[in-house]
């Protein structure tokens, strides 16, 4: 090529006139074959036998974590449906035993009443009676007592009149005016 | 190629070297280039095992169950393989899972750190790429060999096609099985090489200040694409790595 006197001068253009492309200069095929070779012997022991194995354990750690955490969240989703029931029930049954109580002490004081009330009513009845007992021994007491007055009355005014009369007489014809 | 030579001895701004970036050369001075030689292919691959490195082992060392940054990131590598192995090989191929890991650790930082200004990307060279295509197709062919025998033989035979025709689909398996690995080769290298020699012609126009601009934009516009080149070329080859994996697992068809 004209270009041999260039390459003495430009040594960067060396290889790019030699060769065209340096990916085709096979001199240095085994250079970089050796070096690709210990790379990847390299990369290889460091994944296989640090980072994977890590890596691996991490992601299988976190799996099974994320999986017991499920589990246990489950429990307690079931745990506080079990709470939620019992205290439904709790509820249910207090209010139950409340309506129970009131019907007990309503039953109670109805039963209470009707007694009280039936005692007032006989001590209503009693005074009544007891009244009207003293109501006539008042008005039998009034009847003798007026005729006591009457006869007496008619005894001074028979002898006030100067007339005689036994005191028969007298009652007789008392009672018979005031029965008249 | 002359011209441009003669073009840069002229003085001319316009001065191409878009492949000088993959040249080999020694770190340490000299210009012979042994097996054994310490050059930029060395520093770069170096600095791949430092990033896998610091992924990998430090990112993960907290061993965290609430994973940190760069736990986190290297849990979903991890996580983004495995299922890639386990959705397109199968079960039983995740016995090779930490292989194909390791392949993929390899190429995606080889590509991202390639992506550094004036890094050499080791994934650019078909020395490269054709030992790890020629790895995943020798492994994967002796492995079917190992496992069924003469039955991974199956893999060429078409049993579901109309008799007559099975013969002429075995030597098209035949063919296609064997341009595997050069397909799988030249697939990475080349995109990653054209990539970064089409920046390379584009930051050779930013010499002219009339196009510049543009020049700069379309850098940035490739460089953008580039970076979605590196992983997603990474993914094709483990991808495809996982699928060659399948036939050699169950080659029935």
């Amino acid at each position: 090529m004209a270009t041999e006197t260039h390459d003495a001068v430009e040594g960067a253009a060396h290889a790019a006139e030699s060769a065209g492309m340096p990916q085709l200069d096979f001199s240095t095929w085994g250079n970089q074959i050796f070096w690709l070779i210990v790379t990847l012997v390299v990369i290889y022991l460091i994944l296989s036998k640090i980072a994977l194995p890590r890596v691996g354990a991490v992601l299988a750690d976190r799996a099974g974590t994320i999986a017991n955490n499920i589990a246990a969240a489950d429990e307690l989703k079931q745990k506080a449906k079990d709470a939620e029931a019992a205290y439904d029930k709790a509820l249910a049954d207090a209010r139950a035993e409340a309506s129970s109580i009131v019907e007990a002490t309503r039953a109670e004081n109805a039963e209470k009443l009707k007694a009280a009330t039936a005692e007032a009513d006989a001590k209503i009845a009693a005074k009544t009676a007891e009244g009207e007992a003293a109501i006539a021994e008042i008005r039998a007491g009034a009847a003798v007592a007026a005729e006591t007055v009457a006869r007496e009355a008619a005894a001074e005014i028979v002898s006030a009149m100067g007339f005689k009369a036994s005191d028969e007489e007298i009652a007789a014809g008392v009672s018979s005016r005031l029965k008249g | 190629m002359a011209t441009e030579a003669h073009g840069a001895e002229e003085g001319s701004s316009l001065v191409f070297h878009p492949m000088d970036q993959f040249i080999v050369k020694p770190l340490f001075g000299g210009t012979e280039v042994h097996w054994y030689t310490i050059t930029n292919v060395t520093l770069w691959m170096a600095l791949t095992i430092v990033a896998v490195l610091a992924l990998m082992v430090l990112g993960t060392s907290g061993k965290k169950q609430v994973p940190s940054r760069g736990q986190s990131m290297a849990e979903m590598a991890y996580g983004f393989v495995y299922k890639m192995v386990e959705d397109v090989s199968g079960k039983d191929g995740l016995r090779y899972f930490p292989y194909i890991f390791t392949l993929f650790m390899f190429i995606v930082f080889a590509n991202v750190l390639g992506l550094l200004p004036m890094s050499f990307t080791t994934t650019s060279h078909f020395a490269v790429t054709v030992v790890l295509a020629l790895a995943v197709f020798l492994g994967v062919t002796i492995l079917g060999f190992v496992l069924h025998g003469t039955h991974f033989l199956g893999l060429f035979w078409v049993s579901s096609a109309p008799g007559p025709l099975r013969p002429v689909l075995a030597v098209i398996e035949i063919i296609s099985y064997f341009v595997r690995p050069v397909s799988h080769s030249i697939r990475l290298a080349g995109n990653v090489m054209a990539g970064h020699a089409v920046i390379k012609v584009f930051a050779g126009f930013a010499a002219i200040a009339a196009v510049s601009p543009v020049s700069i934009l379309a850098i940035v516009g490739m460089y953008g694409l580039e970076v979605l080149v590196a992983f997603i070329q990474a993914y094709v080859f483990t991808i495809l790595t996982c699928v060659y994996l399948k036939d050699a697992l169950h080659p029935a068809h």
